[in-house]
């Protein structure tokens, strides 16, 4: 079969500089447009009394044409004899800029139009810089309309000189900049007479002159994972590891570790459908991998090579953003997280400035990002979360941010930051602060109640043990009950549509009903009372967080079956084939060592 | 990676996103080619199976040959199959080959309405019992949050504008000024009560593409699309009394190539034949907003 080349071409700029026009151009004069779609546009330009523009090809949804301007990215398909092209049109209005970013993260090249007789306006320069942290390294600057100017190359040299310095100081180097009239054609697919001055190629020449990606074979392995798959149709019993490889190679027999948790194994097989069987697998493959161990891991960890450089694992970290949401970012509101896979709770810690894209003035004194600023800040997630550096690999150092469902923002993480002193802790030195004490101490609640306050956590890391778990929870609940003891249990999904959901915006997520139970453990152990809870699953981070919001109140982790900790030493673990009766006497029986319970043998 | 592995690898990480996102999910199958490859892809993702079920609008107008078709693979791909209708545009013969509505009121009757109405849970499902081989009531009456489209960005221009994962709100509108932002593989997954999200794992694909991927793959598709020896074939499937065939003498898939390449269609649009379209100027946009695919 013939493969021929593709690339993807994002032509950006100023509200009504001309690049649907160039577009137009462009497919007007590579003979790629359909025969229909020429002439249903000619056909409505009758209908309505107007002159032919090439414009209108791309403006093919009616509100857009009563706009005059380009709302959505449009995508073109066309083809020269080196590759076939898709070129996204961005639109130039400020208010569509989460349009032109759409648009423009797809490209590997990107056309950067200016109007000669306009000049430099402020989406010249939001849209470079918005260019410079998609990552875009090949740019080329067309200016625009030189047949207003009279082909003047004084103006096309300033223009060229002006931007080519704003253009340095956000890290971009302009590959070249071509003088053109796109509506006349000139140095689009042809040199022109009219700028004998002009020696660079026109713009079709420019774009088989760019390089395609590289795919990145050679970098470290590094793969977000998807999904866990057990489909026991057909008596398959493969447990795959989904995802799509971002970058570097892993072979059957290679040691891999998860992060955040940390889970090491080595892999058995990489499995496919309807292909040969392979033994390696690459950088922008989607692919799955069977494990030589049942380790159980969770959509959204980094998979990688445990011989190669690992990522930065840590929860607080500088980064550049862009905002785009209707309502700015804020302080101290939990926003959800996507890097990679990972969907994870974050906070926006400290702004340390805004930069203004459109003049790159920089603005210390708000205490927000506003729509359409573009920002360097701190944020820190709920948990460690695994990330490149974007100077060492930008395919994992980059997210996007979701408030209130829409995805508002976007990012690179330009380091990790120390998070010894992490929001959490802070939160809970605050708490305890204000802590209002009871008349009552603990040690008088003690003997009034004939025991000590604990908060008891059941958890596994084992699916057939899910139900188990809080079984026990609840019958050890019952045993301490009638034996008149303050037992309290509480589930999980019993707060989420109670307290869990107020107020927050991931009322939903893990993250906030762990850190609802922390905090109600704190105040039910307060109370002198035996606080029962099950968690499946529970990982380090989540215990160490728990045991934080619990204090200055004790905690006992009880293991049912395969561990889900890593690093986490629970203070028991029971096999998990016992029965449930057995298994709340074990507990009991800790309680009691633990001096917790005291007559329980009486 | 060849651009056919690329095509494939992104539509594997859309379908497995929505998979992982969305409780209840479906994936749309017309029987043409195009669905049919998603169908394909979705195998390719699942490892072999296809864990989302597979919803199919029957206007009753649909080429006999299509729905033998779909029964046929849904049996030998196991596939939960699931078909929705408008029974009482049918009955009222509210249709246009009854001469009692034009083609675009047809197509909002026939598919539109029964759609968004077999989609929500508020009209019958019937799906196919894998033991007998007959459709029965389905019982599963939860609303579809996640639908899974076989749309490609070069059909026409309103879908050209469209994202990967786009929102439709309770009314099952389009507001096609306002989409989400999508990059850097990042795809709205979250969505407010009542709404609902249109997933499209095909939308980079070109036809030329999806006929290159039939081929490769070696993927099992209806005959109409080949000529039968009346040097006639259909380039795209609809109901017949809106679809017709164009001349063509393509007898297998790599004819249908070489004809889109370098032969007779290689400028032609491939809706051409979709009489729907030409009723009035954007006609499949005034459709597409009102919730038709």
């Amino acid at each position: 079969m013939e493969n021929r080349e593709q690339m993807n071409i994002v032509i950006v700029g100023h509200v009504d500089h001309g690049k649907s026009t160039v577009i137009g151009r462009l497919l007007a004069d590579t003979d790629s447009l359909p025969e229909g779609k020429l002439e249903a546009v000619k056909e409505y330009c009758k209908k309505n009394s107007r002159p032919f523009e090439y414009a209108f090809l791309l403006d093919a949804l009616k509100d857009e044409q009563a706009q005059g301007i380009t709302i959505d990215t449009a995508r073109c398909f066309f083809k020269t004899g080196k590759r076939d092209y898709i070129i996204i049109d961005a639109p130039g209005h400020i208010e569509f800029l989460k349009n032109m970013v759409t648009g423009a993260s797809r490209a590997e090249a990107a056309l950067l139009v200016i109007d000669a007789k306009e000049g430099i306006r402020e989406n010249s320069k939001r849209h470079g810089h918005i260019v410079s942290m998609l990552g875009i390294k090949q740019v080329v600057v067309l200016v625009n309309k030189m047949d207003l100017v009279d082909f003047d190359s004084d103006v096309f040299n300033s223009i060229k000189s002006e931007f080519t310095e704003f253009l340095t100081k956000i890290n971009i180097k302009p590959l070249n900049f071509i003088p053109i009239s796109a509506f006349n054609g000139d140095n689009i697919a042809a040199a022109s007479e009219n700028t004998l001055w002009y020696e660079g190629p026109t713009v079709l020449a420019q774009l088989d002159g760019f390089a395609n990606k590289k795919e990145n074979r050679e970098l470290p392995f590094r793969m977000p994972v998807q999904d866990i798959y057990k489909f026991t149709e057909e008596n398959d019993d493969r447990r795959i590891v989904a995802g799509t490889v971002l970058s570097g190679n892993v072979k059957a027999g290679d040691e891999v570790v998860f992060l955040p948790s940390q889970k090491k194994s080595i892999i058995s097989s990489i499995e496919s459908f309807n292909t040969a069987p392979a033994e390696t697998a690459y950088a922008d493959q989607a692919v799955g991998f069977t494990l030589k161990t049942q380790i159980y891991i969770k959509p959204g960890e980094l998979m990688v090579r445990t011989n190669e450089p690992l990522p930065v694992l840590s929860s607080r970290f500088r980064v550049n953003i862009f905002w785009v949401g209707h309502v700015p970012l804020i302080k101290n509101r939990n926003y959800k997280l996507k890097i990679g896979t990972m969907r994870i709770s974050v906070k926006l810690v400290e702004i340390l400035n805004i930069i203004d894209a459109a003049e790159l003035n920089i603005d210390t004194f708000k205490d927000q990002v506003e729509r359409h600023d573009v920002a360097e800040c701190i944020l820190e997630t709920a948990k460690p979360i695994a990330f490149d550096a974007i100077s060492d690999l930008e395919l994992t150092g980059r997210f996007v941010m979701v408030d209130n469902y829409e995805i508002s923002g976007g990012g690179i993480i330009l380091e990790g930051v120390s998070d010894s002193e992490n929001s959490l802790v802070e939160h809970i030195r605050d708490r305890e602060f204000l802590w209002e004490k009871s008349l009552i101490s603990p040690a008088e609640r003690e003997e009034n109640y004939g025991h000590k306050s604990k908060f008891v956590i059941i958890t596994t890391g084992s699916e057939d043990n899910e139900k188990t778990i809080q079984a026990v929870a609840k019958n050890l609940e019952n045993k301490l009950f009638k034996m008149n003891y303050k037992a309290y249990y509480l589930g999980v999904s019993s707060l989420l549509n109670g307290l869990a959901s107020e107020g927050a915006t991931d009322s939903g997520s893990r993250e906030n009903q762990i850190k609802q139970i922390g905090e109600l453990a704190r105040i039910f152990t307060d109370a002198g009372q035996i606080f029962i809870t099950s968690v499946f699953n529970l990982d380090d981070y989540e215990a160490e967080k728990l045991k934080l919001l619990n204090q200055p109140n004790e905690i006992i982790v009880v293991n049912i079956g395969e561990s889900p900790f890593n690093s986490f030493k629970p203070e028991e673990n029971i096999s998990g084939g016992s029965p449930v009766d057995e298994t709340v006497e074990s507990v009991c029986r800790l309680l009691q060592q633990q001096e917790i319970i005291l007559d329980y043998y009486i | 990676m060849n651009h056919l592995d690329k095509l494939e690898a992104q539509s594997v990480y859309i379908l497995r996103e929505a998979y992982r996102e969305f409780k209840n999910i479906c994936m749309l199958w017309s029987i043409g080619k195009d669905s049919t490859v998603l169908l394909w892809l979705a195998r390719k993702a699942f490892f072999g199976h296809v864990p989302i079920p597979l919803v199919h609008i029957d206007t009753h107008y649909k080429i006999p040959e299509m729905i033998q078709y779909r029964d046929d693979l849904a049996l030998k791909w196991k596939l939960t199959m699931v078909y929705g209708e408008n029974t009482q545009a049918l009955a009222e013969k509210r249709t246009f080959p009854d001469g009692k509505a034009d083609r675009i009121t047809c197509c909002q009757n026939l598919k539109s309405e029964a759609l968004k109405n077999t989609l929500s849970g508020e009209w019958n499902r019937y799906v196919m019992n894998h033991s007998t081989g007959k459709y029965i009531q389905d019982t599963n009456r939860e609303k579809y949050t996640g639908v899974i489209v076989g749309v490609r960005a070069d059909e026409e221009g309103s879908r050209s504008k469209e994202r990967y994962f786009s929102p439709r709100d309770k009314e099952n509108d389009w507001d096609v000024g306002d989409q989400p932002p999508e990059f850097w593989n990042q795809f709205k997954t979250d969505f407010a009560p009542g709404t609902h999200i249109r997933i499209h794992p095909l939308l980079d694909w070109t036809e030329l593409n999806i006929w290159e991927y039939i081929e490769r793959e070696n993927i099992p598709i209806t005959s109409l699309y080949f000529d039968r020896g009346d040097g006639k074939r259909y380039r795209s499937l609809g109901c017949y009394p809106c679809t017709t065939p164009v001349d063509s003498t393509s007898k297998n898939v790599s004819d249908i190539i070489e004809e889109l390449k370098s032969g007779k269609f290689a400028n032609i649009a491939e809706r051409s034949g979709r009489a729907q379209d030409k009723d009035d100027g954007g006609g499949l946009e005034t459709l597409r907003r009102g919730g038709y695919m």
